[in-house]
């Protein structure tokens, strides 16, 4: 089989899967997939920028925010119906990380971790701040009325299943297309090499701005569904523990593979349900799981996949 | 209470903050100076001292003293014993890697603060001061009959709070005269300029490298101890000390001592000061962005000279 026609069968592959998965699962993990489905779009978009491109950022859940606030707040105080919002919420997370990613990328290495860990916490601050329209910490619920799309009321667990996986199947199909493509390959010539590949001729720096702008737009577009899905906006999505999260799904599932981040939003998902019903120090597991990846497991479980038996995996 | 006592009291409040700000971030820049190693953990270590310093106080009966000098010698041993331990079996496992460590700290951190909530629990508690005595403040003013001496009602503030800062000032002339004239400081600033020749010269970088991050979890640990009779102990509390460190390290200049402690000062007094007129949180946002701002524009820090 050719690359391309591997690709689209494992990638089609999977999303059929999920697709059949959506009638044959019991309700709680109908629900949970859901949801799994949106925060690995999340992971998806992460990717990108650290997976593929090599560039660890420590602030992705202001763009996670940004999304979600975007479509949030504007059907909240507004009375904007759910598909222009949607819009609104994409959009406010384009313009967030390019605007980040013209100040963040004149930094490298540490650097650009600090800093996009201290833009998200006063992304964070400010929604704390603005208390007044973002109800803080505390958060609001989006009205159920408000929340069907065309006419398809995303509050019925099917429909929401299925809207979930719409959002995910793009996000996938988008980056493996991407990755394919030259633009992506020039992505991961500056995760493997940033200096050789400007000497080839590359422009390093605008890869990069689009590399932050496709990630952090995708990671906006999973805020906004979020908030749409399951009709809550809070500012907890905000903190930093939400920028930590797709760090850890993705080293978990395997950085810079197609399915990884969803392998390891389930893994970790899962972990922690099952930990969270043991004790209420559920993020032990995080931590716990963080620590073991960087000692023994840095290529994640695709990865692992990918060195010992399936080379060509995407 | 008039604007003048009101800003004495506001520059009071933010000396204490700032003196055990101090002593937190310089832990965190000597770990960055020497190491080169973000340690995102350097938090958990503050709020280790101060539940530690809670065990203690609980477990030592008789006079608060006890319990607090108990403290004050056993909560940095081990804060600095856990923070060896996290060196050898994590930091140098990956070969400090700088990806690798802080992602490695940011694991270490979960632990540290679920751990403690499983053992300590979810509640915030106080240790009870050694001594504590109200000392009302004088104001001067120029008035119409002349010179006048009076004390403002609410200007006050208690001989611990003083306590706190003399003993900050101490322990940093401990720390310097340890940097600069002894054996140990000499190893460890030879480390921090040329880690391979100072290999080569057969200085044990190794042991080194655990020394000091111990010694930097360490004097979180012991800020901590010291501010925990004004604040109290709490398992979420290191989120405050982590962010304002950073701060400081980041302003002061990557690694330097002398940057970190003016930094220090700096940012402690005007938290202390901004946080009475301004919303604290708006001030937060502000030092944040301003923080993203140096590391963007002026990486070698405000006072720092050339890059790090």
């Amino acid at each position: 089989m050719s690359p391309g026609a591997r690709s689209l069968a494992l990638h089609g592959g999977l999303i059929a899967l999920l697709f059949a998965l959506g009638f044959l699962l019991p309700a709680y993990h109908q629900g949970n997939l859901a949801r799994i489905m949106v925060l690995a779009t999340y992971a998806v978009g992460y990717n990108v920028l650290f997976g593929y491109t090599g560039l660890l950022s420590l602030g992705h859940a202001m763009f996670f925010a940004a999304g979600m606030y975007g479509l949030g707040l504007p059907m909240q105080h507004l009375g904007i119906s759910a598909l222009p919002a949607f819009g609104l919420g994409l959009l406010s997370a384009a313009l967030l990380s390019t605007l980040v990613a013209f100040l963040a990328l004149r930094t490298i290495g540490v650097a650009f971790m600090i800093v996009t860990l201290m833009f998200s916490q006063a992304g964070f601050l400010t929604i704390l701040y603005f208390g007044t329209w973002t109800r803080g910490d505390e958060g609001f619920v989006i009205a159920q009325a408000s929340r069907s799309l065309a006419g398809v009321d995303l509050t019925q667990p099917l429909a929401r299943y299925m809207a979930a996986l719409v959002l995910f199947s793009v996000a996938l199909l988008l980056t493996a297309r991407m990755m394919r493509a030259g633009f992506g390959q020039v992505l991961i010539g500056v995760r493997e090499n940033e200096e050789r590949t400007r000497m080839l001729g590359y422009d390093v720096f605008r890869h990069k701005l689009a590399a932050v702008i496709v990630s952090g737009t995708l990671s906006g577009a999973a805020g906004a569904a979020y908030a749409l899905l399951f009709g809550y906006v809070g500012a907890t999505f905000a903190s930093v523990q939400y920028s930590i999260f797709p760090l850890l799904w993705v080293l978990l599932g395997g950085a810079g593979t197609t399915i990884g981040p969803l392998v390891g939003v389930i893994f970790m998902f899962y972990l922690i349900d099952w930990s969270s019903g043991l004790t209420n120090a559920y993020m032990l597991v995080a931590g716990l799981a963080l620590v073991l990846l960087t000692l023994f497991a840095r290529a994640g479980l695709m990865g692992e996949v990918r060195r010992r038996w399936l080379p060509w995996l995407p | 209470m008039d604007f003048g006592p009101h800003l004495l009291l506001a520059v009071l409040e933010g000396a204490v903050g700032a003196s055990v700000l101090a002593l937190t971030a310089l832990g965190l820049s000597l770990v960055f100076g020497v190491m080169r190693v973000v340690n995102v953990a350097h938090g958990e270590f503050f709020m280790l001292g101060a539940v530690v310093a809670w065990f203690v106080a609980d477990t030592l009966a008789g006079h608060p003293a006890v319990g607090f000098v108990g403290a004050l010698l056993i909560a940095p041993l081990v804060a600095g014993a856990v923070a060896m331990a996290v060196d050898r079996l994590v930091l140098k496992q990956v070969h400090y890697d700088p990806e690798a460590t802080i992602v490695g700290t940011i694991g270490i951190l979960y632990i540290l603060q679920q751990t403690a909530l499983m053992t300590y629990g979810p509640e915030a508690r106080p240790v009870e001061p050694p001594f504590s005595h109200r000392i009302a403040l004088p104001w001067f003013e120029w008035t119409e009959e002349g010179f006048e001496m009076f004390y403002p009602w609410g200007l006050s503030i208690t001989s611990y709070k003083l306590f706190v800062i003399a003993a900050a000032v101490l322990i940093l002339l401990t720390f310097w005269a340890i940097l600069s004239r002894s054996r140990y400081g000499l190893l460890m600033r030879a480390t921090q300029l040329d880690r391979e020749t100072a290999l080569a010269f057969g200085i044990p970088v190794g042991r080194v490298y655990s020394l000091v991050f111990g010694l930097g979890a360490g004097l979180a640990a012991l800020a901590a101890v010291l501010i925990v009779p004004i604040q109290q102990a709490h398992y979420l509390m290191a989120g405050e000390p982590l962010l304002l460190s950073f701060i400081v390290v980041i302003i002061g200049g990557l690694g330097s001592v002398r940057g970190t402690v003016v930094a220090a000062l700096l940012i402690g007094m005007s938290d202390g000061i901004i946080s009475v007129f301004l919303s604290p949180t708006l001030s937060k946002i502000l030092a944040t962005l301003l923080v993203a701002l140096v590391l963007v524009f002026r990486p070698q820090g405000l006072f720092g000279t050339k890059a790090a």
